[in-house]
């Protein structure tokens, strides 16, 4: 641990950005988020990343990336590290956004008064849903849902098709009528996906 | 029921087809044409009439009479008990029925005739078994999981083969086992032989459990392919057996490695050479669709007999040729083959499997085979059960390690109570040679008795126990296209943190793969036509919207007639999903019985959709019922009179390769014209405003109305409420007049004074009070009727909805021919 502590404190901001995002009792307990080990590898990913080395990243920073480009909707989970407004993600921000997709720890004894980890089921399908909701206003309208769409299915499908495929998706979760989807609903509609399944990757646990 | 039995006889009679050959297995009389004198001798006296050749047809009709039995069996199993079938599987009450039936037998002849004999089981009956399980495997999760149950598959079982046989051969030489003639070698190859767990019998078991899909793939992807490895180490052992235990060497055991592994991924790699044919092939079948399902079997079938000839292991080949294959086959074939290979697949699975149970049954009635040694049948018993359970946790703990999603305990109990031991076991027991193992018999009977315990007392203990551990569940879902839709966006979410992170994980290699699939294999082994429009998504969506056509239309047989689809519920297609959202709330316990009416994709049948549709559509029209039977009766002589009456070529049906009829361009055009034209008309008098039938309404009325009481002793006329009655009335001298003329060969009748039939009916029946309570096309359902259209992308779909027009019209005929009766 020792030296791995060392290396810790190299991070710019380390402290603070433990201290936030309840990292601190990780660098000690080792499973309970984001392990040091990764803290660094992100942290030398993130160096890799700032090619100027302003200690932020930019989005064309982030489309640099060869394959993210080619990513049918990477520009919108670029988008997701941005908060709205805002030009440039620092390491706290990206951390804590990658957070979103560790695994769920199943024997994590719960505490009532603690904040709903990053990684809880509701937060990673929120980081889906805003991927949707470009506008912000909470709800996937038939646009949105279309665009994402087109992007991922492509040509091999005909205009008119997606929209209808986008028509029946909104009725399919659509429950109060108004033709669009709330987050509530696409919880809903998903209930029967395991999320944590499916929005996690392994080498972040 | 009818169904059923409808089924079973198929069943029956599909097998005669592939399981002639079962001939030498079933049968021990090898006279199967006997000596031709005896009936020259005969033909000497006289010419007979008729002469009874029971010697011509014994073979043949042995084995179709056992068919047929096993086709009887599992019907009465099926139907007798559907109480008793939730408590002991399908597959332990077949074996009890065999051992019924071989009693039976062995009442009358004193020795077990028929058995299940080692080459049919495994060129005859087996095959399709395997065929069937890796044909409709789900690939997704399979190569998902593939490390997992490649580890408990080949390290398990060689785990399984090990230890069992090392610890009964220690329980011999401390003499537990009194005085037999096995050694080391020998034990070590019965560990080998009943290591493997039996896909048969594991699918026949967890089907019925329905645990969640992960347990499910572990469990059955490790028994397919622990069987092809189980045979791989049964016959390394086989050959050191013949060796002999003081001529093996170091040298020799890195052979028996060697050959392991040449076995294992050569019956491998050759399945995936026969699927790359067999995509091939059904890529240029255009021509002869009848037959193209045809080749899935026979390619399945060859890689198996190719890998068995090469000494490659067959059931591999055969696994991987399904497995590799499917994608690519349902792709290129057409749909209606699908349909097809999808329904010839399972009767042969279903039927063999069958067979195969109830013969494990009837054989056991034999006391030749049974040698009984309390010590090693009991220890055997033993060791396979713990040494299941140690190796499941063992490897399990191992694997958690690795694995994203740890597999629970819980289910690692199923999965190691899941070690179902079956046919191939007793199989393999049965090849052994007498000569080389003395104690044949032993094994067999120990074999036998395994199976037994395993298939019946573990099948019948496995659901209370999944109850007891609250084992998590499959969900029944709906197929849903926002489901599908973000799983797809989470594979690219998960893709583009893995770049992020700068790591190459899962997804890259995945994402990798199957860009490398579509760019080169897909292109390779795909049709263009059927690439083109593969996008999963798409298919979803298509399919989902087939099966709401389905729906709807089965709904309206139900209802009597198509008409309700225009009365009330007007475009209302999808029942269920508008039923649900509405009545959700108030009535759970309905919802919850309509779960089970789901259509899973692999069960996605058209008999149980018409079968089990929910007429929810019904809830709210009052008289709908009294409605019907009136439709009923007029329906028939209602559409002989009206409906455009297709000019069929019936010389198709004789065809072999061809089974549409009534493809006529010339008819279809006219169909079209013909409602396009009754379209203008209402259109044009709705829009002038212009109704030259109104006068002749109130011309009619009276003399109408008067008509009215003793034409209705049923009283169904207050349905329609007086103005209604009205506007059918008006009709009815132009229905003479017209009389059971196809309008269509009318000639043009555009002139006012005499109007034609279809425009006087529609503009009658506007103001009836049935058209008033229509519900107005609300954009929204305008767009759920959309989507079905544009699918299918063909001009089929408009004429198919005019013509539904048409029928529209004709229903509005049937108003008035009421009347008239």
């Amino acid at each position: 641990m020792g030296s791995t502590n060392s290396t810790l404190l190299k991070i710019p901001n380390v402290e603070v950005l433990m201290q936030e995002t309840g990292l601190k009792l990780v660098a000690e307990e080792n499973c309970l988020n984001v392990s040091p080990a990764h803290i660094i590898r992100l942290h030398d990913r993130f160096k890799a990343l700032d090619k100027e080395g302003r200690g932020h990243l930019c989005p064309h920073d982030f489309g640099a990336i060869k394959e993210l480009a080619m990513n049918p909707i990477g520009d919108r989970i670029i988008g997701a590290f941005f908060s709205p407004g805002k030009e440039t993600v620092d390491f706290h921000t990206f951390v804590k956004i990658l957070a979103h997709f560790r695994p769920v720890d199943k024997d994590r004894p719960k505490e009532p008064n603690s904040p709903e980890p990053i990684n809880s089921r509701s937060n990673k399908l929120k980081f889906a849903f805003q991927l949707y909701d470009q506008d912000k206003d909470g709800k996937i309208s038939r646009d949105e849902l279309l665009q994402v769409l087109r992007a991922m299915l492509g040509m091999q499908v005909t205009d008119e098709q997606l929209e209808s495929i986008a028509d029946r998706t909104i009725q399919e979760a659509d429950l109060d009528r108004d033709d669009t989807i709330s987050f509530e609903e696409f919880r809903k509609s998903l209930e029967k996906i395991n999320i944590d399944h499916k929005m996690s990757i392994r080498f972040l646990r | 029921m009818a169904s059923s039995v409808y089924l079973c006889l198929l069943r029956a009679v599909f097998l005669v087809c592939f399981v002639n050959p079962l001939i030498q297995g079933l049968s021990e009389d090898e006279s199967v044409f006997q000596n031709p004198h005896h009936q020259q001798e005969e033909n000497l006296t006289g010419l007979p009439i008729v002469t009874f050749k029971w010697h011509h047809v014994e073979t043949p009709y042995l084995v179709i009479i056992w068919v047929f039995v096993a086709g009887l069996a599992k019907l009465s199993v099926v139907e007798l008990n559907h109480h008793v079938i939730s408590v002991v599987p399908e597959s332990g009450l077949l074996i009890i029925l065999g051992f019924i039936l071989g009693g039976i037998v062995w009442g009358a002849d004193r020795a077990q005739t028929f058995k299940l004999l080692p080459p049919t089981f495994f060129y005859y009956l087996l095959p399709q078994i395997i065929l069937d399980a890796s044909y409709f495997m789900p690939n997704k999760l399979f190569f998902s999981n593939l490390g997992a149950i490649l580890i408990y598959a080949i390290f398990g079982t060689c785990w399984n083969a090990a230890t069992v046989g090392l610890s009964l051969w220690g329980c011999y030489e401390a003499g537990v086992m009194g005085n037999l003639d096995i050694g080391l070698l020998q034990f070590l190859l019965f560990g080998s032989l009943i290591a493997a767990v039996d896909p048969v019998a594991v699918i026949a078991v967890f089907e019925e459990v329905h645990v969640n899909e992960v347990l499910f793939i572990l469990v059955f992807g490790e028994s397919l392919l622990n069987d092809g490895v189980t045979v791989v180490l049964y016959n390394v052992f086989d050959a050191f057996v013949a060796l002999g235990g003081p001529r093996i060497d170091a040298a020799e055991i890195f052979k028996g490695i060697f050959s392991f592994v040449v076995v294992a991924f050569g019956g491998s790699f050759l399945g995936i050479g026969f699927a790359i044919l067999l995509s091939l092939l059904t890529r240029c079948t255009k021509h002869i669709q009848i037959i193209e399902a045809g080749f899935v079997f026979v390619v399945g079938y060859l890689a198996y007999l190719t890998a068995e000839m090469l000494s490659l292991s067959a059931i591999l080949s055969i696994t991987f040729c399904g497995i590799c294959c499917q994608k690519y086959v349902n792709a290129n074939m057409d749909e209606k083959s699908v349909t097809t290979v999808r329904h010839a697949m399972k009767l042969l699975a279903n039927g063999s499997e069958t067979m195969i149970f109830l013969f494990l049954g009837v054989t056991a009635i034999d006391t030749e085979i049974w040698v009984w040694n309390t010590g090693f049948i009991l220890l055997t018993l033993l060791f396979v059960f713990i040494y299941r359970i140690i190796g499941t946790f063992l490897f399990t703990w191992m694997l958690n390690k690795f694995r994203l999603v740890p597999i629970e305990v819980i289910d690692q109990v199923v999965m190691s109570y899941g070690g179902l031991r079956g046919a191939v076991a007793y199989g393999l027991a049965a090849l052994l040679d007498e000569d080389k193992i003395p104690e044949k018999n032993l094994m067999i009977s120990t074999t036998l008795i395994v199976v037994y315990f395993t298939v019946i007392l573990q099948g019948i203990t496995m659901k209370p126990l999944v109850q007891w551990l609250k084992v998590k569940r499959a969900a029944h879902s709906d197929l849903k296209l926002i489901e599908k839709l973000n799983n797809r966006a989470f594979d690219h979410i998960l893709a583009a943190v893995e770049d992020i992170c700068g790591r190459i994980g899962d997804n890259w290699w995945t994402r990798g793969w199957n860009r490398f699939e579509e760019n080169y294999i897909s292109w390779l082994l795909m049709k263009p036509k059927a690439r083109k429009n593969r996008d999963y998504l798409f298919s979803i969506f298509h399919k989902l919207n087939l099966e709401d056509a389905i729906n709807y239309v089965s709904e309206g047989e139900r209802q009597g007639s198509l008409a309700f689809s225009r009365s009330d519920e007007a475009a209302n297609v999808d029942f269920k999903k508008q039923f649900g959202s509405e009545f959700a709330d108030v009535m759970p316990n309905i919802m919850v019985d309509m779960s089970n009416y789901e259509l899973g994709i692999e069960h996605f049948s058209v008999t149980s959709i018409v079968k089990d549709t929910i007429p929810s559509v019904s809830l709210d029209i009052h008289g709908q019922d009294r409605k019907n039977a009136m439709d009923d009766i007029n329906a028939h002589h209602l559409l002989q009179q009206h409906l455009y009456r297709s000019r069929k070529h019936h010389r198709h049906k004789y065809s072999r390769s061809h089974f549409s009829i009534n493809q006529n361009e010339d008819e279809v055009q006219e169909i079209f014209q013909r409602t396009m034209r009754s379209r203008l008309e209402s259109f044009k008098s709705t829009k002038m405003g212009v109704n030259p039938a109104k006068k002749i309404t109130k011309h009619h009325k009276k003399e109408l109305t008067h008509k009215m009481p003793n034409g209705h002793p049923d009283g169904t006329g207050h349905l329609y409420g007086d103005e209604e009655v009205e506007g059918l009335c008006v009709f009815l001298p132009h229905l003479i007049e017209a009389g059971i003329e196809n309008p269509v060969f009318l000639p043009d009748m555009d002139s006012p004074t005499h109007s034609p039939p279809w425009l006087m009916e529609t503009e009658a029946v506007a103001p009836s009070q049935r058209a008033q309570r229509r519900l107005p096309w609300t954009p929204n359902r305008l767009r759920r009727l959309a989507p079905m259209r544009i699918s299918t992308c063909s001009t089929d779909s408009f004429l198919m909805a005019d013509v539904s027009l048409t029928l529209e019209e004709h229903e509005e005929h049937s108003q008035t021919d009421h009347v008239e009766m």
